[in-house]
């Protein structure tokens, strides 16, 4: 877990005394032309170049794309949990009620993680401590972060045990990861990451490893959280169908960059951009009896060596001469619709 | 029906747990509990069903890579379990498989050449010395790797790739039947369609029939003419894609379809959702009676007493197997034949074909890159990137 630092105790969110961050507009958190780059032996490469998006409160925002489209590398950057080195970020903001939490104090900074922002790791098992009791170590959040006693902790960690469904959540506080099952280990993981009552909740493709059945839960309760508590909510995922289920907004990443940003029901009615179209193209729908699947050609490029010009060009049926000389800037193409590509109107219009 | 190609009858592999110092069984793990079903000649048939229900026993156990508990499989008129020797070699020409990890299912120390080849050294008599090279460049061209790029080593292609080059080695002795177990599941969506593409055109052109093993029931829909659920070492339907798709009968099945996401949000909220609860209990010691039923919800007493027969059972129509004592026919997900993509201008069905006879799928151009950064439709001359370059590093999903 990050937030493991001792803190003032702060009382729960919406229940009178306030955090000291307070959402202007609605509006929590803005990524404003973001630059990440990891400094290798290989080289440099360039995982997030130029990103840029804004999350209000209540809302759900999807940000899909590809294994190593630097969606994760997003996600950490906004928690502030990138090693630096080999991570560096040469330039950009990340704005938390108006806060740059890139140029902020360190300390502050720290003490956003887990009652301001918090996040859900992609991978649940290695994120939990394999020697500590669960239980413990969701109590562990209070005592730091609130200033519990270890009785008054270990009740609150019951009873978020509970909220996430474990079942004889009081019997199993003492119980160790490992004699959980992957899906109440990703419950383990929400109620942590809810415990402190976060303005923004970023969950790091919660549900990849798990079967659907349990996946289906998961995102249920993800749902009624977020409801409950109007959490800002980042859903990272490469599943389109995750996404279609439970986002109000989508970002589409593609070698770092957004290439397409907009309300969830554009999106997949009218992509308007070459690579989400090939996306929503080349899955299968449990719901369509089988026809050739429309594959993209090629793979996402290196990220040591991204093609000059529009960096899908390689694999795009649309390409022309421009596209290998000129990066197309994510614009708006509609009011609240963004693409990055030369030809969006044509995509839009096929 | 086309003929039967293999049939298995009751297979049961079970696991011994040992536990203290003496290593005494105390235990066993029902990995496969009595499976019986037929695979016919060029037909896909799909297995799906969650984590550790035993799906790649019955792959493995299928190839004879582990020995059954008890059951039987006859292949092609003969009864597999029983063969040995020279008989047994020669069945397994006929029957191979390929893993779902492209990233560890390859041997690292190997060559494409070695690995695609090593099937000829083993069945010496398929292709005479001299021809092999060429019978592994003809495997590559297949399956749409370079041919010039039999000397490389694994670490060298990408995942989807690697994928292919194990399905090069999978097809290298013309078997009649191909186990696949996930072979698209750690592949990103876009390369996934394009190994998919492959399977299907492999399957057409060599008449293959596929035991395509996957948790994913849309990749499972797309592929699969038969399909199989699996629920904790036991098969509980088995029918044609339109019975279990459109006319489920068992609760199981039921439940998992309504959990497929689907991407559209215009069906938020509009599509039934069974929530089962809980997760799916130890196959060390599986619920009595009906295995489903500590989740299911039309359970009744007689569900946790006595075992429903998996047998032929009314779904309003022809009828289909089905293991439930109150099976009964739910639609869950409203079908429509997909209407035909009309490709673009230029946009074959697999996305790659760009401009004629380019070659299928993701296969770069003749000397470009095979990270596929480069326009297959481009001269190599265009780009300052060599063809020497190597793909990307494996990206770890667990990062
Ligand atoms: N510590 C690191 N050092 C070097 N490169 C890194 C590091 N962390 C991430 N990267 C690179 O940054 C790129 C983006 O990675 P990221 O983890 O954000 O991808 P992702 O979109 O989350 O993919 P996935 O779906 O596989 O989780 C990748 O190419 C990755 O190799
Ligand atoms: N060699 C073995 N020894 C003991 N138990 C085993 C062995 N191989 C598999 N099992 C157990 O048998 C059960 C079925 O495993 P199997 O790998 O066939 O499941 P699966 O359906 O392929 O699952 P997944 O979708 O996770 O690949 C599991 O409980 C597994 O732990
Ligand atoms: S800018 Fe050109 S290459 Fe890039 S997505 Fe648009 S059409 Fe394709
Ligand atoms: S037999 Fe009973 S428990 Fe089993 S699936 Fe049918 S209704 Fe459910
Ligand atoms: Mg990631
Ligand atoms: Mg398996």
């Amino acid at each position: 877990m990050s937030a493991t630092t001792v803190d003032t105790p702060q009382e729960k969110r919406g229940s009178g005394s306030k955090s000291k961050y307070v959402p202007q507009d609605g509006c929590l958190l803005e990524v404003d032309d973001l630059y990440v780059e990891f400094h290798t032996e290989e080289g440099v490469a360039k995982a997030i170049n130029g990103v840029s998006f804004d999350l209000s409160q209540g809302e759900t925002l999807a940000i899909l794309g590809e294994s190593g489209s630097g969606k994760s590398v997003t996600a950490q950057a906004i928690m502030g949990i990138l090693d630096m080195p080999p991570a560096k970020i040469p330039s950009g903001q990340v704005r938390y009620c108006g806060r740059d939490l890139l140029t902020m104090d360190p300390n502050e900074r720290r003490h956003t993680r887990g009652p301001e922002i918090s996040m859900i790791f992609q991978d649940a098992l290695s994120a939990l401590n394999p020697v500590f009791p669960v239980g413990w170590q969701i109590a562990e959040m209070f005592r730091q972060h609130r200033g519990m006693n270890k009785s008054d902790a270990l009740e609150r960690a019951v009873g978020l045990m509970e909220r996430v469904s474990i079942p004889a959540a009081r019997e199993r506080v003492k119980a160790y990861p490992h004699q959980f099952s992957g899906g109440m280990r990703q419950r383990i993981m929400i109620a942590m990451a809810i415990a402190l009552d976060p303005a923004v909740l970023i969950a790091d493709e919660p549900t990849t490893a798990l079967d659907v059945t349990v996946q289906a839960q998961i995102m249920q309760l993800l749902a009624d959280l977020q409801q409950e508590r109007q959490m800002g909510l980042i859903l990272i995922t490469h599943d389109l169908g995750v996404v279609a289920d439970v986002a109000d907004r989508a970002c589409v990443m593609y070698a770092g960059r957004l290439v397409e940003k907009s309300e969830i029901l554009d999106l997949y009615a009218a992509p308007a951009h070459p690579y989400t179209r090939g996306l929503i193209d080349s899955i299968p729908r449990v719901d369509q009896k089988g026809q050739t699947l429309a594959a993209i050609g090629g793979l996402p490029p290196n990220l040591t060596r991204i093609p000059p010009g529009c960096p899908f060009h390689p694999r795009c049926y649309l390409a022309r001469d421009i596209c290998s000389g000129e990066r197309p800037e994510l614009r708006e193409l509609v009011p609240g619709r963004f693409a990055a590509c030369h030809f969006s109107e044509e995509v839009l219009g096929a | 029906m086309p003929e039967v190609i293999l049939r298995a009858t009751d297979l049961v592999k079970h696991y011994p747990i040992k536990a203290g110092v003496l290593r005494h069984t105390v235990g066993h793990v029902k990995a496969v509990d009595g499976v019986s079903f037929d695979l016919h000649k060029g037909e896909t048939l799909g297995i799906v069903g969650e984590s550790g229900c035993g799906k790649s026993t019955l792959g493995r156990v299928l190839m004879r890579l582990e020995e059954p508990t008890s059951g039987s499989v006859d292949f092609d008129g003969v009864d597999m379990f029983q063969q040995s020797g020279s008989a047994m070699r020669r069945l397994r020409r006929d029957i191979q498989i390929i893993f779902q990890d492209p990233y560890t299912s390859l041997n690292p120390r190997k060559t494409v050449g070695d690995i695609i080849g090593e099937p000829f050294e083993i069945h010496r008599e398929v292709v005479p010395k001299g021809g092999r090279k060429k019978a592994v460049q003809d495997l590559l061209d297949v399956v749409g790797l370079n041919p010039e790029h039999i000397n490389r080593y694994p670490h060298q292609f990408s995942g989807g790739q690697r994928q292919r080059i194990g399905i090069a080695r999978g097809i290298a002795l013309r078997p009649k039947v191909l186990i696949c177990d996930e072979p698209v599941s750690a592949l990103d969506v876009s390369v996934q369609a394009q190994v998919v593409n492959l399977l299907e055109r492999l399957q057409r052109e060599m008449g293959l029939a596929y035991l395509f093993i996957a948790h994913d029931l849309s990749v499972v829909r797309h592929i699969s003419d038969r399909v199989g659920v699996m629920y904790l070492g036991k098969m509980v339907e088995l029918g044609t894609e339109d019975e279990v798709y459109q006319r489920p009968t068992h609760p199981y099945t039921q439940a998992l379809l309504s959990a497929v996401p689907v991407p559209d949000p215009t069906l938020r909220g509009k599509r039934e959702q069974i929530v089962l609860s809980g997760d799916v209990p130890s196959p060390a010691n599986p619920p009595s009676g009906c295995r489903f039923h500590t989740r299911c919800f039309k359970a009744q007493d007689v569900c946790s007493v006595e075992e429903p027969e998996f047998v032929q059972r009314p779904d309003g129509a022809g009828g289909h197997r089905s293991a439930c004592h109150f099976a009964e026919v739910r639609q869950i997900v409203p079908t429509s034949d997909i209407p035909t993509r009309e490709p673009d201008e230029g946009r074959g069905s697999d996305g790659a074909r760009i401009g004629a006879g380019a070659p299928p799928e993701d296969v770069p151009a003749p000397g470009v890159d095979e990270r596929g950064v480069i326009d297959p439709t481009r001269p190599a001359a265009d780009y300052q990137i060599g063809h020497d370059d190597v793909a990307p590093e494996p990206r770890d999903r667990q990062s």
